[in-house]
């Protein structure tokens, strides 16, 4: 635990660093308003990292989540446009709903035809887009269509701080529970640390990944409201390629693509090093186009720095469980 | 492939169960498939049953199968490769660079391929030096191949390839034959006979059979690994000279997802995604069957966001089908 901890403080240490150099030569960046726009504006990406990181910690991984997004958020859209007057508290469920059963599809493929995860998910991404396509013939739905209350939502100040940053504030303390003071949250770590051991413990292998898929797909459907709801736009491609964004968050996090290891805390701490260089780019003036190379790099130093820390195998002193992978 | 390493990998003994008549038959199955798709495509549309749509049609799959071919061979050593179509972006890019610099067509070919090489050689490093697993590195190098295509074309692209370096996508052998199809039928023999008659192919089904054991059998495991990354990458070189030539420009979205595609061939091919075993005649089917099905629901004028599901649903369904099909009969019998 001891390295894990000291890991969360030097990625929090170069959060700081990056913050202070862009701070000597833009000092506006570091005030207290803009700082607040930074953590919005990675608030998806914060909410989408924490289903993701339930789901790599059961040794699986889901690249569907933007797909997942991109079809709840045309689905919500599309409601929003047939019944104006709809709640937001209905849309929410709706969204909620509609992207646990996404990731219910992904999490029965896994669990009952033990289909290798990242085929399932492959997969299900093409099919999601496809589907918005079908759903739209490609048309987009505009800020004109949608009704003031259902774009407005995600935008509201609280407190000084829009609801979309609210909200990832509370996904985030709700998943710090549920990954340290529940029976699911401990699983996922068992089935992760050793799925062999697991199943003698009593563990259902399979049912952990597919609730971990159903975590990550019930995550990805509401931000899929809250994407289109805070850009006002919905069409097929919205957060086209952010799954990769979303794993490298959980990589830079420390979270351990073998399964097993990773928190919260780190998690949020690598999505928010990723959002801070993003709006930090511009900044800068370093050209957008730089992103795609710097989370790329990203993944490849933060696995290998995660290899690394992580070389001591103990011995095995358990035979492989049937039914365990 | 399979996400760690350190839990024991569950191999079914392949040789005495019953799933080997149907592992067997799974070309001859691809097969009847294709010459299925290929019959309801000449009756559904009076354009399929045309030399030069035919020769058109080929193009589908041309360049996906000749990664698909190296990529075969990556799966069943128990590795994948996701940063193939990074590569032709890079490897593309670099093509335009060196074009700009006034590089002539033999110029531009090993600009390609070198770039392609070099590409495979850094995910390769990655995997065999430092242990990292395969998926996570090329997820990681996909961001950053395609992102260094960004950072030199930003939103721009390349035009303007001298005209002796269309013949590679745009050229023809004799009559209806392309020069993609020549490279695709000859790098499938190749890839055929190095894979089922040499002692290479053998350690390729070792490694990914059991890596320890083929390590203990005086297999240089890190060794095969290497070479079929250094494969990948060469042929992604190649795959990015033949559509760059073809489309006669570069973009730095130039084959994007094409990963998805070309893993979905292999998978489609009998390749076991979790490595040891897949076969080369069953991912040159496979190339034919998707080539097929792309072209011909193209002439029923469906979009290629509606193929791309097609496309998925054959990815899953081809795993997912024969489990069904074993699970059904563990339940009956």
């Amino acid at each position: 635990m001891s390295h894990l901890k000291s890991r969360e403080a030097i990625l929090f240490g170069a959060i700081l660093c990056l913050l202070f150099v862009v701070a000597t030569r833009f000092p506006a960046f570091v005030a207290p308003g803009n700082l607040v726009a930074v953590f919005t504006d990675t608030s998806p990406l914060m909410i989408l990292a924490m289903g993701q990181m339930a789901v790599i910690l059961t040794r699986c991984i889901d690249l569907s989540v933007a797909a997942n997004l991109a079809l709840t958020g045309m689905v919500c859209a599309m409601i929003n446009v047939a019944a104006p007057d709809l709640p937001v508290a209905v849309i929410l469920a709706v969204s909620l709903a509609m992207g646990a059963m996404l990731g219910a599809i992904n999490g029965i493929l896994v669990w009952k035809l033990s289909i290798p995860p990242i085929v399932v998910t492959l997969g299900t991404m093409t099919i999601f887009r496809g589907i918005i396509f079908l759903l739209t013939e490609g048309k987009w739905i505009n800020a004109h269509e949608m009704s003031p209350q259902f774009t407005g939502f995600p935008r509201a100040d609280v407190l000084g701080m829009p609801v979309l940053g609210w909200i990832a504030v509370l996904v985030s303390i709700v998943m710090l529970v549920v990954m340290a003071r529940t029976t699911l949250g401990r699983s996922i770590y068992a089935v992760g640390g050793n799925p062999h051991a697991a199943v003698y413990t009593g563990i259902d292998v399979g049912k952990t990944q597919f609730a971990a898929f159903v975590i990550s797909g019930m995550l990805a459907g509401l931000t899929g409201y809250l994407w289109v709801a805070r850009y006002s736009v919905a069409y097929v491609d919205i957060a086209g390629g952010f799954e990769l964004d979303v794993v490298a968050a959980c990589v830079i996090g420390g979270v351990s693509i073998a399964g097993g290891a990773g928190t919260v805390v780190g998690t949020l701490l690598g999505a928010l090093f990723l959002g801070v260089v993003k709006n930090a780019l511009p900044v800068v003036d370093i050209s957008p186009f730089w992103q795609l190379a710097i989370s790329g790099a990203a993944i490849i130093i933060a696995v290998a720095f995660n290899a690394q820390s992580g070389r001591s195998k103990g011995r095995v002193i358990l035979k492989s469980a049937e039914h365990a992978q | 492939m399979s996400l760690t390493d350190t839990a024991p990998r569950r191999i079914p003994d392949r040789l005495r169960s019953p799933l080997q008549d149907k592992l067997v038959s799974w070309e001859s199955l691809l097969l009847a498939v294709a010459i299925a798709i290929f019959i309801v495509n000449s009756l559904a549309s009076p354009y399929f049953l045309n030399a030069w749509n035919l020769s058109d049609a080929t193009f589908n799959f041309t360049e996906k199968a000749m990664i698909a071919f190296a990529m075969a061979l990556l799966i069943i050593s128990g590795e994948i490769d996701l940063s193939v179509a990074a590569i032709i972006a890079l490897a593309s890019t670099a093509m335009g660079v060196a074009m700009e610099m006034g590089a002539g067509t033999p110029m531009l070919v090993l600009v390609g391929l070198t770039t392609g090489v070099l590409c495979g050689a850094f995910n390769g490093a990655l995997v065999t030096k430092l242990g990292l697993p395969s998926i996570v590195v090329t997820i990681g190098t996909m961001s950053l191949f395609r992102g260094i295509s960004y950072i030199i074309l930003g939103d721009g692209a390349f035009r303007g390839y001298p005209s002796s370096f269309s013949w590679f996508g745009q050229g023809y052998v004799f009559w209806v034959i392309s020069v993609e199809f020549v490279i695709f039928a000859l790098l499938a023999v190749i890839f055929g006979v190095v894979l089922h008659k040499t002692n290479f192919g053998r350690m390729v089904y070792a490694t990914g059979n059991n890596a320890t054991g083929a390590l203990f059998s005086g297999v240089r495991v890190d060794r095969v690994k290497m070479t079929l990354f250094l494969l990948t990458g060469l042929m992604s070189g190649l795959a990015a000279i033949c559509l760059t030539s073809r489309l006669g420009s570069t973009r730095p979205s130039i084959a994007s997802g094409m990963e998805l595609e070309v893993v979905t061939m292999v998978v489609l091919g009998g390749v076991n995604i979790l490595g040891g075993s897949g076969s080369i005649p069953g991912v040159v089917i496979a190339a034919f069957v998707m080539g097929l099905v792309t072209f011909g629901l193209g002439l029923l004028n469906v979009p290629g966001i509606v193929m791309s599901i097609f496309i998925g649903l054959l990815l899953i369904g081809v795993i997912a089908l024969p489990r069904l099909w074993t699970m059904w009969r563990k339940n009956a019998g």
